[in-house]
């Protein structure tokens, strides 16, 4: 029985969220509770943390008295780990050029590196896009909306 | 109480009409209209991302342009269903049943314009009810104590996590995450930081426009990303001549529409059951009382006419209660809350008084902006039917870049990209595990709130629990807060897999279609 119940999906989604719901009851615990009348910063989360645990203990019964489902991999069917690289990337490299060479590096990069993530992108179709959306972002939020982040710097 | 309505709504018209704010709420409604027609792209990640951009707007035009978002993206999304059969909106899944028969008949022109119709008169009726039943809401609210508040909130989430999409135990998982993040920052009244892991950062709390940008942005990106085909332009050749319905269309159309509109106001009173569930309910409803049901799936007029309606009349009138008692029945009236609050606007009961221009100017907006888009999807249909043609390969890196200047701009700190980051990854791990992350953010608007009011009672009645029993008003909704798990958890028993919101989605569709969040 274990064995199956290991393949169902939602016995990792049950138990995740009885673990988070453990620990956001340990971690509730170490700050004051007060009393009921007057309640400290912990009894709140306390209470939401074994509402949770409890809801996670459903779920993993559920997925205890179902019969096991056709598809039950967590993974979809098609796995782009490239994609899914590439669009998490993204952000990251915006994070990056942004801190060290300013805006528009940084918003080329955060467009070029996800669409290279599509199966059909070229690096050219990816660049031209890239350079369009840096050409009217850069108009709107730096001159339209002068949000305070230098076109171009070099370090710190 | 009728003159004093009608004298609101004048001012509001007065407010709405004012030129910026025509112009923030034609630009909310184009967007959104949009963002409705493209496929891949839904209301929520398109508010998130103009949220940020709305800090430098005044409230009421941030609003008008935010809420336009939401109810133009459903004029789009009809477009998407009826000509490719693509339920890429939720609410507008059931259209594809008989709306690209009808499409395939050669008649989708006839369809697409019965849907402004019936989406002008069930939005005309959302309002009208929004007018008259708002101002007597607000009234009985204004007597409740924190008590009162307290068990409504917990009506209003176990409604919003149960009853939208996915199992109702998940649903309510995810809203104790989202109450949990809410609580992310330093406590209100001792000033202690809880669960910030020492982060400085993260003393002020997570950003709502981090988390939904995260959530509705980049783990639907990394959803859909590769898993969109090529959609089938075939039948996209629409003018606007082809819009007329023909008399008989017109006819059989008409008491449906009206039936539609009937029940998606009735659906909208009701917490937490949005627009999707009014349509489906509707589409089953008229196939019941047909005289032909069998006919149903081959191209009804009346399968468009009514679940149409249906849809908005209930988005207009799920502004009822976010707007008459702060809250939110779903994720994208929990979001347009949180653009309220970022405004420094307490939302809440005295809203109306204290804000009249954001309450009535909304209402009236939402006629101009309805109009606005019979306007604009009916000589303009060519231009929205080459915007289904937009590949998904250019829109979600450009999403990316709005993703994360947005998410920047909000303090003006890189931190909070790299919060985005996490809260996506983590956002995808939820789908994956088959949680729908909706309620998180319904979770996370309200927690505050919920927190600050539990403590209030529970002060005031010196710490005896049973107090929310004790008051009449609160012992109600405690009472139907019952009702609604006893409920939810006998029909799980008695038929498992028989849920409306999972019943009728079409499965014959050719092309794996990601459904945007609603």
């Amino acid at each position: 029985m274990f064995r199956t119940l290991v393949k169902k999906r939602d016995f990792y989604a049950g138990g995740l969220m009885t673990l988070l719901g453990a620990a956001v009851t340990l971690d509730s615990m170490t700050y004051t509770l007060g009393t009921l009348t007057h309640m400290g910063p912990g009894m709140f989360p306390l209470m939401l943390g074994i509402t949770l645990t409890f809801v996670g203990v459903l779920i993993l019964g559920t997925a205890v008295v179902t019969p096991l489902g056709e598809d039950e991999s967590i993974l979809p069917k098609d796995r782009e780990w490239y994609a899914w690289g590439c669009i998490l990337a993204g952000p990251i490299a915006f994070i990056i050029l942004g801190e060290f060479f300013g805006l528009v590096p940084a918003t080329f990069a955060c467009v070029f590196i996800p669409a290279l993530g599509d199966r059909t992108a070229t690096l050219k179709s990816s660049a031209i896009l890239a350079a369009g959306v840096t050409f009217f972002g850069v108009l709107l939020f730096s001159y339209v909306l002068k949000i305070p982040f230098p076109m171009f710097k070099w370090g710190l | 109480m009728f003159e004093t309505a009608l004298q609101d709504l004048w001012y509001g018209f007065g407010v709405a009409l004012e030129p910026h704010n025509v112009m923030w709420c034609f630009i909310g409604v184009f967007v959104g209209n949009m963002v409705g027609v493209l496929p891949g792209m839904g209301p929520l990640a398109t508010i998130s991302i103009l949220l940020p951009l709305t800090f430098g707007i005044k409230p009421v035009g941030a609003i008008l342009m935010l809420a336009g978002v939401f109810y133009g993206s459903q004029y789009g999304g009809a477009i998407c269903s009826i000509l490719l059969n693509l339920p890429c909106h939720p609410p507008h899944a059931v259209t594809c049943l008989d709306g690209f028969p009808l499409t395939k008949k050669g008649r989708g022109g006839a369809a697409l314009g019965i849907t402004v119709i019936s989406s002008f008169v069930g939005a005309s009726w959302g309002i009208t009810e929004m007018i008259f039943l708002a101002p007597i809401l607000v009234i009985v609210a204004l007597k409740f104590g924190p008590a009162e508040i307290c068990s409504l909130m917990l009506l209003g989430l176990l409604a919003g996590s149960t009853l939208a999409r996915g199992s109702p135990l998940k649903g309510v998982a995810m809203t104790v995450c989202g109450l949990l993040i809410g609580i992310v920052g330093s406590d209100i009244e001792t000033g202690t930081p809880r669960f910030t892991f020492g982060i400085p950062n993260l003393f002020d709390g997570v950003e709502i426009v981090a988390l939904a940008l995260g959530l509705f942005g980049i783990a639907e990106f990394m959803k859909s990303v590769n898993q969109l085909s090529e959609v089938d332009t075939k039948y996209t050749n629409v003018k606007f001549k082809d819009l007329r319905p023909t008399r008989d269309e017109f006819r059989r159309s008409i008491p449906a529409m009206f039936r539609g509109t009937l029940i998606g106001s009735l659906c909208a009173l009701i917490p937490g059951t949005g627009p999707t569930i009014a349509s489906f309910i509707s589409y089953a409803t008229e196939k019941k009382i047909s005289k032909t049901p069998e006919l149903f799936g081959t191209g009804m007029i009346e399968g468009v006419a009514c679940p149409e309606a249906s849809t908005h009349s209930s988005v207009q009138g799920d502004f009822i209660p976010t707007m008459s008692l702060g809250i939110p029945g779903d994720a994208v009236m929990a979001l347009i809350l949180g653009a309220l609050m970022i405004q420094g606007i307490v939302p809440g009961p005295q809203l109306i008084s204290e804000h009249p221009d954001i309450f009535w100017g909304l209402i009236a907006s939402f006629w101009i902006g309805n109009i606005i888009l019979v306007i604009l999807n009916v000589p303009m249909i060519g231009l929205w039917v080459k915007l289904l043609t937009i590949p998904y390969k250019y829109l979600y890196p450009s999403a990316m870049f709005f993703v994360a200047i947005g998410v920047y701009s909000t303090n003006n700190d890189m931190f909070q990209v790299g919060e985005v980051i996490v809260i996506g990854v983590v956002g995808y791990l939820l789908l994956l595990l088959d949680f729908h992350p909706a309620p998180i953010l319904l979770g996370f608007v309200l927690g505050p709130r919920f927190e600050e009011n539990f403590r209030r009672a529970m002060l005031i009645s010196r710490g005896d629990i049973l107090v929310f029993i004790k008051h009449p008003i609160s012992a109600v909704f405690i009472g139907l807060c019952v009702l609604l798990i006893v409920m939810q958890v006998y029909v799980r028993l008695r038929a498992p897999k028989s849920l409306p919101t999972e019943m009728a989605l079409p499965t014959d569709h050719h092309a794996k279609v990601p459904e945007a969040a609603e």
